[in-house]
């Protein structure tokens, strides 16, 4: 009796390791494939910027030339011409949205981060500048749309840079209060005990010593609107001349770029890939510049989305 | 600020609304000849909707894998080169995806993807229509390919903030790296990456210029979607092709009323998201950074 008892168990047991050796078997195997799944993931995500990069780059090069950098766009399914007017709109207006923007954002970070506190309203600031930061990009050409090219009776430069401004001022404000919240208290009460008013201790010792954590943040979102089309379509509009004033439509390379694909000319197309080009590297020489220093000075960049 | 620009883009839809009432949202006409006018919205809304699924369906598992990968795979010396690369996938401008996807990646959907499916699949109602490469489907999948290093960059970061001991409790248990993911860190991150999906996915709902130069713009009831490689439009691509050719104000204040039904989905995907990422972050002190 007591024999059959030690010889079930016994089979039990056997049966018990082998389930076991089967489980983690399939675990691993399993694990294997998640592992490959992974690896295939990656794979698939690099080949597109690299297809993206080959291409601008190899159709682009063609266009290049130095009519094509200083000259007008020239009449439609016409060869020859440049993106003179698009690269000059570009920096106008970005620089303007700069001018309007970095100054809020700024401001506003450095409120939320020193004045402000915990309280319902810095939260629900904070709250709305993120989901702000989420909006579309379109819905701000609307408004842009709305509240100035409706007001002041046509297309302008301050239009587009209101818009961009508005796709600009939460990016700063958020980056400029994370930076000044690092900042060690210490340096603060180092102030405070000589007596420095607070407008000054955050003014010049807070501020100067998280300058170069806003400039990022600047930087990142002036490589963010560089790109943007859609708000200009319906605030600057673009137009094929040269800078005029403040109060008319100007050119911007994403608009150009959308034009001139649309064209079923092949020069025209060349002139796309061109402006295409010189946008990407515009875009990516700031930001691969900007997390290069980030690196060497060792602070972080978050990805500002 | 906010109130700021929903009461701008309110202002400029009302007239819209009260010409329409509750048909611009679930009508399909779009007539911008004067005297006959007729606008809805609904074939644009299922076509935001629609193309922005696909992205997800593609670009959630793809940017789950990175993240997997950077986070729990791979050694430091190939983590860090790799997430900066997909970093600057998200720096590159959507007009340049457009562009690309216009003159070189619609090539290869339609002749490797569509096409096959189209010849062996075509009596599934969902392939049943000659691909052309400028659709739906390929507007899902160059989105996807955009929403992927968002979604990936943000659950990465929440895949970092899971504390190591929770890692440590399963690898002592004998679990296989998969095993430890799936006992011990997605249900510590669960929350993180479904806001993370939402944010990309408010993303592929505003994006505008990329769709408009690659969905097809059909208008009207011929907008609605029958199979995957049908012409489409979406509400922000209609915006883009006609802001600057509307005939009246009531057809501009149309499209301003598709510009507010864009900013309400997305304010509220987004503060989903927002609420959904922030109560991960401030749950769990003290991860691994």
């Amino acid at each position: 009796m007591s024999e059959n008892t030690g010889k079930k168990e016994r089979f039990h047991r056997r049966e018990v390791q082998r389930a076991m050796v089967k489980n983690a078997r399939k675990a691993k195997i399993i694990d294997k494939i998640v592992s490959i799944f992974a690896i295939a993931c990656v794979i698939l995500a690099v080949i597109p910027l690299t297809s993206i990069l080959i291409e601008v780059i190899k159709n682009g090069i063609a266009a290049f030339n130095w009519d094509f950098f200083t000259g007008r766009p020239s009449a439609i399914g016409r060869a020859g011409g440049g993106i003179g007017p698009a690269i000059q709109g570009t920096l106008i207006v970005v620089g303007l949205a700069t001018m309007i923007g970095a100054p809020i954002g700024i401001l506003t970070g450095i409120y939320l981060s020193e004045f402000a506190g915990n309280g319902p309203f810095p939260n629900g600031v904070r709250f709305f500048n993120e989901v702000m930061t989420g909006l579309p990009s379109v819905v701000m050409g609307i408004v842009g749309y709305i509240l100035i090219v409706l007001t002041l009776g046509s297309f302008s430069v301050w239009a587009g840079a209101f818009s961009l401004s508005l796709i600009m001022i939460p990016i700063v404000s958020r980056v400029t209060e994370e930076t000044i919240k690092i900042i060690p208290n210490s340096i603060r009460e180092a102030g405070h005990a000589l007596g420095i008013p607070k407008w000054k201790i955050t003014l010049f010792i807070t501020f100067k010593s998280a300058i170069s954590g806003v400039l990022t943040g600047v930087v990142l979102s002036i490589a963010r609107i560089a790109g943007e089309t859609a708000p200009l379509i319906m605030t600057i509009l673009g137009t094929s001349l040269f800078f005029t004033g403040f109060n008319s439509p100007v050119d911007a390379l994403p608009l150009r770029i959308w034009r001139l694909s649309s064209q079923p000319y092949e020069s025209a197309q060349t002139q796309a890939w061109g402006a295409a080009l010189f946008l990407i590297m515009l875009v990516l020489v700031l930001s691969v510049a900007l997390r290069l220093l980030a690196q060497r000075r060792g602070f972080a960049v978050k990805a500002e989305i | 600020m906010l109130i700021l620009v929903a009461f701008a883009v309110g202002e400029g839809a009302l007239p819209i609304f009260s010409h329409e009432g509750f048909q611009f949202i679930t009508g399909t006409d779009w007539n911008a000849v004067y005297g006959r006018e007729s606008f809805g919205a609904l074939p644009y809304i299922i076509g935001t909707l629609l193309s922005s699924a696909i992205a997800m369906a593609i670009g959630v598992p793809i940017s789950l894998g990175i993240a997997i990968f950077v986070t729990e795979m791979a050694p430091h010396r190939i983590s860090t080169p790799l997430s900066f690369v997909v970093e600057l996938l998200a720096a590159v401008p959507s007009i340049i995806y457009g562009l690309w996807a216009l003159f070189v990646f619609r090539f290869w959907i339609r002749d490797l993807i569509e096409r096959p499916l189209y010849e062996h699949l075509s009596w599934i109602p969902f392939f049943d229509k000659t691909p052309f490469g400028l659709d739906i489907f390929t507007a899902g999948i160059v989105l996807s390919i955009m929403i992927i290093p968002i979604i990936s960059s943000i659950t990465r970061e929440i895949l970092r903030v899971v504390p190591n001991s929770q890692r440590e409790a399963a690898y002592s248990l004998g679990a296989t790296r998969w095993g430890t993911l799936r006992t011990a860190v997605f249900p510590y991150a669960k929350s993180g990456i479904l806001g993370a999906s939402f944010l990309g996915l408010g993303r592929a709902i505003g994006e505008t210029i990329l769709v408009t130069m690659i969905i097809g713009n059909a208008i009207g009831p011929a907008a609605i979607p029958t199979t995957l490689f049908s012409q489409g439009q979406s509400l922000a691509s209609l915006i883009a092709n006609e802001f600057n050719e509307a005939a009246s104000d009531l057809h501009l204040s149309a499209l301003i009323g598709l510009g507010a039904i864009l900013l309400l989905l997305s304010m509220v995907i987004n503060i989903g998201a927002r609420l959904m990422v922030s109560r991960m972050v401030k749950a769990v002190p003290g991860g691994r950074e």
